[in-house]
């Protein structure tokens, strides 16, 4: 009842019911076979895209900065999620908690990632963040191609460049990138998933250091006028995103049987800032019905892969210039008294 | 002689990034934002004298100077209807805008030209210098880029130095406002630095491709990242920054692709960035940027 | 804790403006001999200047004079060239605007600096934001503490918000308020931090008369009740003659008089910086 209580909160959990239903419905659709297979095919893509718009969002929408390098923290924790679920494979034997862990230390080797990118970026002004965690996916996917992971009774053996020269069999292979034995992602997991990002967010954007970074992003000066720690309230946000992504990057190798580094590029990246942009920066439902729209649209619609990436553009364009515009800003704000009047005249007249 | 050889591998591709990192640096000092799209500008400049040169046989120089136009033009345009609305949005808008536009401009290189790696005939017709009795042979395109470099820095410190239009575009970096209320339009000298930079744009990308003959839509963006890096050693919005920052980085990437790992050399330059970035953010030339408060 | 370690142990006050307030006891803040240069140019040079722990004081001149470049050294905005700045017996070398912040200096700006697209409530929250005490992880679950912590800062903001006669205005949007009710809440928000001296930029810039005198009995209950000085930079000679105990006068970054209202209004230096050196007879003679 607390919770009910302030406004806040109230959101929060509308939007957590909304968004339980939904993937509730899908999840029984799913499960009794409604669903074409294309479609059932893009669920846990669905849950990978929310999550990566939500913790996207945090970065773009909350803080005011732009990380271009989504998709690397991305590949971190999809690479290390891989190995960490292999080698645990052969000891524990329920998928579920297999792949919670498999989530945790993905999470974790990303944030860590999310720290050393921040440490130089985050103290400088915006524009060098982007440019700098672009960079940093390039490093990350350059790496990953020429990494080896092998695994055998004695463990782990890693290599650069030649992995000719190791035992065993291959997890990580160069450019072939990694193979994944048991696909223990499901939709149910990337529900849990989605859900448990939803809650972290919300909760960390309404509490005292959410409040902090709006401040920090709305006037840095005054911020450390009155005491807060800039540069430590930025990576705080950081680390949290980008943990959060290499979440999402664990469910989605294991949704596959192999999955190449090249898989996560600035394409990847990109596509998740057009969620972003899409729904609304800052705007946490925005984020999670544009995931859901630009996932299931491409499948959808035939040939529509040819010209995804131009409209894409076209929309990160469009988007930015129209809100600039203040005619058209002006133009939806009389649109909307004129809907919001036509709604209540229609009240009235019941 | 590797040494030597390397050496000078670096020097011409740093003078291709510093022609590149010209147009970056220019805007950024000028507009205040990041070029995203500058890259890709390259790439278009390459491919369209790539058709000029193939497919309608026209002499490479004359090619040149069409892809220069087409790039002219193009850079204007996008200033005009993508950048000029966002002149008073936060640079989060901007900078999102720029990374559209770059994108833009690569996907309809793909629908235009398709996908297909083109191979770059060289402009440069003439034969490589073989030094030392032939254990030294230095490509005519390295001359070429070379040379270019220098021209084009020097051309481009008169021109902001003694012009007319030069001095206006020093006043806007300064303070716009100031420089707009002294009669300078705002305006038209940002789309002057576009044109500019969108034409060293087209001649970094004729010399690149003549370089690295595989033209494909994404041929400028990594160049362009990497001419950026090489504008934030430097300096950013400084031209002998630019210069130096330029050269460094090329004979860095060399050096990283021929001593550390072929596979890397993209991680190393990058790895780069980072590094000055924590040292010195300003940049070797860079002037330190006191907020007002 | 390692910046109490380096307090050291200050002499009788140097400086204060007023020997009889606070007579004896150590001064809030003890400016010596502070001086930053910006390239060639010297903006401060040789400013000492000590405030009393309760104390008003003044800080006047004309414009370019240096004032505000004080409060961004005060604040540790610019690192000073020269000199040391003692808050409390601690000198402030090498902190950041932050860290200045929790040592016990709050500040408002002359271009007011809000949170503009957050409530009137939460940019005095984030004042409050170091005296919160919640974990990340407790407000990360929404565990009871999270709701006590938020209640608790809740329940302060309004007392001060009160204290200003902005209560009403709590959930507005800070952007949207009038001018003056900005100005306000930039004080309520720097009165949030705990301060122990509080700097004012012009803090009556663009207010009408009645809303000035307003300010003024707001300035003298803020040092009544909450027992801190008050350092604010102001034009409007009203106000600083109404409330300041002491005033220093800055021309070219350095002080040229320092003293109490009356003796400022009747230094010939002063109204030489002011009014310029042939009429600077006339006008004293006249008052």
């Amino acid at each position: 009842m607390r919770l009910w209580k302030s406004k806040t909160s109230r959101q929060n959990l509308i939007t957590l019911a909304v968004l339980s239903i939904a993937l509730a419905v899908f999840y029984g659709l799913d499960s009794g076979g409604v669903l074409k297979r294309s479609l059932s095919g893009q669920l846990v893509p669905i849950c990978v895209y929310i999550v990566m718009a939500l913790s996207l969002n945090l970065t773009v929408g909350i803080m005011g900065e732009l990380s271009l390098g989504h998709a690397g923290f991305m590949s971190i924790g999809a690479f290390s999620g891989v190995v960490a679920v292999t080698m645990l494979g052969n000891s524990i034997d329920s998928p579920a908690l297999l792949m919670t862990l498999g989530i945790i230390i993905g999470a974790l080797l990303a944030g860590v990632a999310g720290f050393l990118i921040g440490i130089p970026v985050l103290r400088l002004r915006g524009d060098y963040l982007a440019i700098v965690t672009l960079a940093f996916g390039e490093i990350i996917k350059n790496i990953l191609n020429c990494l080896y992971v092998t695994i055998d009774a004695d463990g782990l053996h890693a290599a650069m460049f030649n992995g000719m020269e190791l035992s065993g069999t291959f997890i990580i292979n160069g450019p072939q990138g990694a193979s994944i034995t048991n696909r223990i992602s499901t939709f149910g997991t990337g529900i849990v998933l989605v859900m448990v990002t939803l809650v972290i967010i919300m909760n960390f954007v309404h509490s005292k250091e959410g409040r902090a970074i709006k401040a920090i992003r709305d006037n840095r000066i005054a911020a450390e006028s009155v005491g807060l720690n800039v540069t430590a309230y930025k990576m705080k946000a950081f680390v949290l995103s980008a943990a959060l992504a290499g979440a999402a990057g664990v469910l989605f190798a294991m949704n596959y049987s192999a999955i190449e580094p090249k898989k996560f590029n600035f394409n990847t990246s990109i596509s998740v800032l057009v969620m972003v942009v899409l729904g609304g920066m800052g705007n946490l439902r925005g984020s999670i019905i544009a995931a859901i729209v630009l996932t299931v649209l491409p499948e959808l619609l035939r040939g529509f892969d040819d010209y995804r990436m131009l409209i894409y553009a076209v929309v990160l364009i469009l988007f930015m210039v129209l809100g600039a515009n203040t005619r058209f800003q002006q133009f939806k704000i009389t649109m909307k008294e004129k809907l919001k009047k036509r709604f209540s005249r229609k009240e009235a007249a019941k | 002689m590797a040494f030597l050889s390397n050496l000078i591998n670096g020097l011409s591709l740093g003078s291709v990034f510093a022609i590149i990192a010209l147009g970056y640096t220019m805007v950024y000092g000028i507009a205040k934002m990041l070029n995203f799209a500058h890259g890709d500008v390259i790439m278009i400049g390459a491919y369209v004298s790539f058709v000029t040169i193939t497919s309608m046989d026209v002499p490479p120089l004359l090619a040149l100077l069409i892809a220069m136009c087409v790039c002219t033009i193009l850079g204007v345009v996008i200033e005009r209807l993508a950048y000029r609305p966002l002149r008073s949005s936060p640079s989060l808008a901007v900078l999102i805008t720029a990374i559209g536009v770059s994108y833009l401009l690569q996907n309809a290189a793909l629908l235009i030209w398709s996908s297909n790696t083109k191979v770059y005939p060289s402009i440069v017709t003439f034969e490589p210098l073989h030094l030392f009795g032939g254990a030294l042979t230095i490509r005519g395109e390295t001359i070429v880029s070379i040379c270019t470099c220098i021209v084009v820095m020097i051309g481009l410190t008169l021109f902001t130095g003694k012009t007319k239009t030069g001095k206006a575009m020093r006043a806007v970096s300064e303070n716009r406002q100031a420089a707009e209320l002294m009669g300078i339009s705002v305006n038209r000298t940002i789309a002057v630095t576009f044109a500019i930079g969108s034409a060293l744009a087209a001649v970094a990308g004729v010399l690149y491709c003549s370089m690295y003959p595989v033209l494909i839509p994404t041929t400028g963006s990594i160049p362009g990242i990497k001419a950026f890096t090489a504008a934030v050693l430097g300096g950013i919005g400084s031209i002998p920054g630019t210069l130096v920052g330029g050269l460094l980085l090329g004979i860095i990437e060399i050096f990283g692709r021929a001593y550390i790992s072929q596979d890397l050399s993209d991680a190393i330059v990058f790895a780069v960035l980072i590094i000055i970035l924590l040292v010195k953010p300003n940049g070797l030339l860079g002037k330190k940027v006191t907020e007002k408060v | 804790m390692s910046q109490k370690q380096q307090t050291k142990m200050v002499p009788l006050p140097t400086d204060i403006i007023i020997p009889e307030r606070d007579l004896g006891k150590q001064p809030v803040l003890d400016i010596r001999n502070l001086g930053i240069d910006f390239g060639g140019l010297t903006a401060v040079d040789e400013f000492t200047l000590a405030i009393g722990k309760t104390e008003i004081a003044g800080l006047i001149g004309p414009n370019g004079a240096g004032k505000t470049t004080i409060f961004n050294l005060l604040t540790n905005v610019y690192q000073p060239t020269r000199g040391s700045i003692l808050l409390q017996g601690i000198d402030t070398k090498g902190m950041t605007t932050a860290q200045v912040n929790k040592m016990g200096i709050a500040r408002t700006f002359q271009n007011i600096r809000l949170f503009g697209g957050m409530s009137v409530l939460d940019n005095v929250k984030v004042g409050l934001h170091n005296s919160i005490k919640c974990s990340m992880f407790t407000s990360m679950l929404h565990l009871p503490g999270y709701y006590k912590a938020e209640k608790a800062a809740r329940a302060r903001c309004m007392e001060l918000l009160d204290f200003m006669g902005m209560a009403d205005m709590a959930q507005y949007q800070a952007g949207s308020l009038p001018y003056g009710a900005q100005r306000r809440l930039e004080i309520v928000r720097a009165l949030a931090t705990n301060p122990a001296i509080i700097l004012l930029d012009e803090p009556a810039a663009g207010m009408n008369p009645s809303e000035t005198a307003e300010l003024m009995e707001h300035i003298l209950r803020i040092r009544d009740e909450f027992q801190i000085a008050v350092m604010l930079i102001e034009h409007d000679m009203n106000l600083v003659m109404g409330v300041c105990e002491g005033i220093a006068v800055v021309n070219y970054g350095k002080i040229i008089a320092k003293g109490t209202p009356e003796q400022i209004c009747n230094d010939p230096v002063v109204i030489e910086a002011y009014l310029g050196k042939k009429g600077a007879g006339d006008h004293a003679a006249e008052s």
